[in-house]
């Protein structure tokens, strides 16, 4: 068996594979409410739907993950139990995980082995292993230096370890999970190059994303998922992301942000060579410099991971850094005490912060304790030396309301809540509190699209009350529809300023990517 | 979505574990050769069968609240203060202190200069821990153990050589003078017209110990403070983003804890013993640790918890003392509940978990 012998299935139509009926709850939540699809080999395949739309749930399922509680699966017009992951590899699933699985100070080729190891010798299966992997890399070009440890690798590459992981085992299906949520836009046209070689050479591939753009650009045939439900299967030639949109929502949406031009004030927030070392002594912020005017919204692109959580965290009170920032014409405290998010905020700088679940939110605090989390301190809502819980209460509700949070109950712990409305709750404490200067991080991240309308309407209406707006996000898209002005950081620093209106996305990714054409 | 109604995690699981134990306690009582519905029907009326059973029962539930709390107020910011034990012992320095070298006019004053002696001593024993944990990361469960028999060895030294009275064999501080001694609540019950044993040793502190558990309610559940220890327990990276120091809450809340434990010091020593002597903890700092688990970290549940534990205590050594049944099986018993509500408490939870969920999916 190797992976040309399969070309060799005879020509009958009989889909690579086929859900039947699927259906799967977890307690009172039906993730999967009888789901039928049909697959044809040497597709690209895509499903689309928001989160929580169940598209995962389908595919661990169909992985091995969870067993169904109905349905049927066929491979190849084969009926096939599949209890485990081992009996997808088996039935030549493949599945590239949104967060890989690799063993970070392993060389690609024993990441590529680990699992599949022949015996209770390595060098026999290693050196197997180092044949195939040259087969491979010339039949799909898919290069990656078999020698290399897998944390040097760009993420780009990691990615492909992890599809070079599925091909060492056979598989004909590939399924790929939100694949180019990490990537920049040059690491993902490269990797839609490697899908669109994978199905030449006869591969069947499901691509599950959120993204509207890249189903448009790559898949032949798309699902999509409501709540549980497909809602409808379409030839991507014969759909438009609007209408896709309108199906995953169940309304019509708006794509694109209304917004007037911004009317830009005075500077308020001036950063000078602002300097980070993180504990293990590496340079996380190179010397960055940037101001920002009422009334405007500064975007900052770039590929997570490049300083722009260290940015927003010295920003936002709590992380410590050296350099000059100064608010209004008062320099802020960058170390010591005086660096803390509570005094950042009572000085008029609130955050939404990027990871709504690790920090904007206490998970086990009801939305009302949330609503009052980094402004606890505030005198309304303080009765003599105790909390004045009543009143937190109430101005909770009254936010809730506001920000269209559901259900608009706050006596529910934060963790009961959508990511979009959790996202909401975060959004209306920081807003509604009034800050001069809002930053934001990834302000829709896990957000469903509906709610994503909302929360730039809110952004956009604040820009509009004259304050000042720093968007940190990995979604160009966004970027885009909603920056005055963008600025791009790459390896701790800002690579380039450009305005919206005289740059594009291939340029940005450029500067993402660290190379500057103009400087050159 | 809750995975199952708040009553069956606060009533139900607790009370399935404690049936799980009494079963295997009951195998094990058969296994000697004895009785097991007698020896419940000992504990029952040894331990609450007359005011002279719960006189004691209640006076070690009153050392198991203070130690509970403790335990309580510190896990609260996921701090596993384990040195209740060695933090109580310096509260009985504190006590010993407060009223052997200061002449008291009336028991009111000595109780409230001992409450605050004895809860500097526990709190100060908690702060070298909570310093290691917050500065250097040294971590908390194993240096307030060590604390422990540091305690032990300090207590030790102050009894033999600074303390014990000169001529005396025993080392142990000089008796307590009258004016410090606590009313009992035979003393406080009988001008009410109810007889209350005289020789049982519960006394005034059970009130403190359930004003103390008013207090910690407040500050947990009403106060910033508690807010941001809360905060801090549940996630330190949220805590940081909202302007809260963990250094400041991690020490903040150890010495609480260290000062409630201490605080039981005037229970055992200045209202039972009135002199303090080696060991007078007798463990209580270590079942706080399964009372604040059993009682869910809740002062309410802490009170029902150490009242569980002192009938256990007391009903142990009543069949120690009628029955065949060695006092080292009373201790198998004991652990046996601690196993089965503390460590195990997963073992019930989840099928329970499960069996709601399927009712749940039922009634849809």
């Amino acid at each position: 068996m190797n992976a040309t012998a399969n070309k060799e299935r005879p020509e009958t139509a009989a889909p690579a594979i086929e859900l039947r009926g699927i259906s799967k709850a977890f307690g009172p939540v039906q993730a999967n409410k009888d789901i039928s699809i049909r697959v044809m080999p040497g597709t690209i395949h895509g499903i689309i739907g928001e989160n929580g739309a169940g598209k995962s749930t389908l595919m661990s399922i169909l992985y091995g993950f969870y067993k169904a509680d109905a349905g049927e699966i066929f491979i190849n017009g084969n009926k096939t139990e599949i209890p485990d992951s081992q009996a997808a590899i088996a039935s030549g699933i493949g599945m590239v995980f949104q967060h890989f699985k690799l063993v970070p100070n392993f060389t690609v080729l024993e990441n590529v082995v680990l699992g599949a190891e022949d015996g209770a010798m390595l060098r026999p299966t290693l050196a197997k292993a180092r044949a195939s992997l040259t087969e491979i890399a010339r039949e799909y070009e898919l290069h990656v230096d078999p020698d290399a440890i897998v944390e040097e690798l760009s993420v780009g590459h990691q990615q492909r370890v992890e599809i070079l992981k599925a091909l060492y085992r056979q598989a004909d299906i590939l399924i790929l999970d939100e694949p180019t949520g990490v990537l920049t836009p040059a690491e993902a046209d490269q990797l839609f190059r490697i899908l669109a070689r994978l199905k030449e050479e006869g591969k069947t591939i499901i691509l599950i994303t959120h993204k509207l753009r890249e189903i448009m650009e790559i898949t032949d045939t798309v699902s999509v998922m409501r709540r549980g439900e497909m809602t409808a299967t379409v030839k991507t030639s014969e759909t438009s992301p609007e209408q896709l949109a309108e199906l995953m929502v169940g309304r019509k949406v708006l794509l694109r942000v209304d917004k007037e031009a911004a009317n830009p004030g005075e500077t308020i927030l001036v950063v000078k060579n602002l300097r980070q070392f993180d504990d293990q002594g590496v340079e996380r912020l190179k010397g960055i410099s940037l101001n920002l005017k009422a009334g405007e919204i500064l975007g900052i692109a770039g590929v997570a991971g490049n300083g722009q959580s260290e940015l927003l965290e010295v920003l936002g009170g709590y992380a410590n850094a050296t350099g000059e920032v100064t608010l209004k014409g008062n320099a802020l405290p960058l170390s010591g005490s005086g660096a803390n998010g509570r005094i950042r905020r009572e000085s008029g700088i609130g955050h939404v912060p990027e990871d709504r679940q690790q920090e904007g939110l206490i998970m086990d605090f009801k939305a009302w304790e949330n609503m009052a989390f980094g402004y606890h301190h505030a005198p309304e809502y303080q009765n003599g030396m105790l909390m004045d819980n009543a009143a937190i209460q109430k101005e909770a509700l009254a936010k809730m309301e506001r920000f269209d949070v559901r259900p608009p109950n706050p006596a529910l712990n934060a963790k009961n809540f959508s990511g979009g409305n959790q996202q909401k709750i975060v959004v209306a404490r920081e807003i509604e509190n009034n800050p001069d200067v809002l930053l934001i991080g990834q302000p829709t991240r896990g957000v469903d699209i509906g709610a994503i309308e909302f929360i730039h309407q809110q952004i956009i209406q604040l820009r509009d009350e004259g304050k000042a707006i720093l968007l940190v996000s990995v979604e160009l898209d966004e970027i885009f529809s909603l920056s005055d002005r963008i600025a791009v950081m790459f390896d701790g620093q800002i690579m380039g300023e450009r305005m919206p209106n005289e740059t594009d996305e291939k340029e940005l990714g450029l500067l993402m990517a660290g190379i500057n054409e103009k400087a050159a | 979505m809750e995975k199952m109604p708040r009553w069956a995690d606060v009533v139900l699981i607790p009370l399935i574990s404690l049936l799980l134990a009494a079963f295997i306690s009951a195998l094990v009582i058969i296994a000697i050769g004895e009785d097991p519905i007698a020896a419940v029907k000992l504990m029952i009326n040894g331990a609450l069968g007359s005011t002279y059973g719960w006189g004691y029962t209640l006076y070690y539930a009153t050392n198991f609240i203070f130690t509970g709390l403790a335990v309580a107020v510190a896990f609260h910011a996921r701090m596993f203060n384990i040195g209740g034990e060695g933090q109580a012992m310096l509260g009985g320095l504190g006590v010993a202190i407060a009223c052997l070298y200061i002449p008291w006019p009336h028991w009111t004053v000595a109780l409230l200069a001992a409450i605050v002696m004895s809860g500097l001593l526990g709190a100060a024993w908690a702060a070298i821990p909570a310093y290691l944990q917050a500065k250097r990361g040294s971590h908390i469960v194993i240096t307030t153990i060590m604390f422990n028999f540091i305690a032990a060895g300090l207590l030790n030294y102050v009894l033999v050589n600074v303390m014990r009275p000169a001529g005396s064999m025993d080392p142990a501080s000089a008796k307590f003078p009258e004016p410090t001694h606590l009313p009992t609540l035979h003393d406080m019950l009988t001008p009410l017209g109810i007889s209350f044993s005289k020789a049982a040793p519960a006394n005034v502190s059970l009130f403190v110990a359930l004003i103390a558990c008013v207090l910690v309610w407040l500050l947990i559940w009403r106060m910033k403070l508690g807010y941001e220890i809360r905060a801090q327990g549940h996630s330190e990276s949220a805590a940081k983003y909202a302007g809260i120091n963990p250094t400041r809450i991690i020490i903040i809340s150890m010495l609480i804890s260290g000062g409630l434990a201490g605080a039981m010091a005037i229970n055992n020593v200045m209202g039972e013993a009135e002199r303090l002597v080696m060991n007078a903890t007798e463990g209580a700092g270590f079942i706080g640790i399964a009372v604040a688990l059993m009682g869910r970290n809740h002062p309410f549940g802490v009170v029902l918890a150490a009242v569980l534990f002192g009938f256990l205590y007391q009903g142990g050594a009543e069949l120690a003392l009628w029955t065949d049944i060695p006092r080292e099986l009373i201790v198998v018993i004991q652990a046996l509940v601690i196993l089965f509500t503390g460590a195990l408490d997963n073992m019930v939870r989840m099928p329970l978990e499960r069996i709601f969920l399927a009712l749940r999916k039922e009634r849809n």
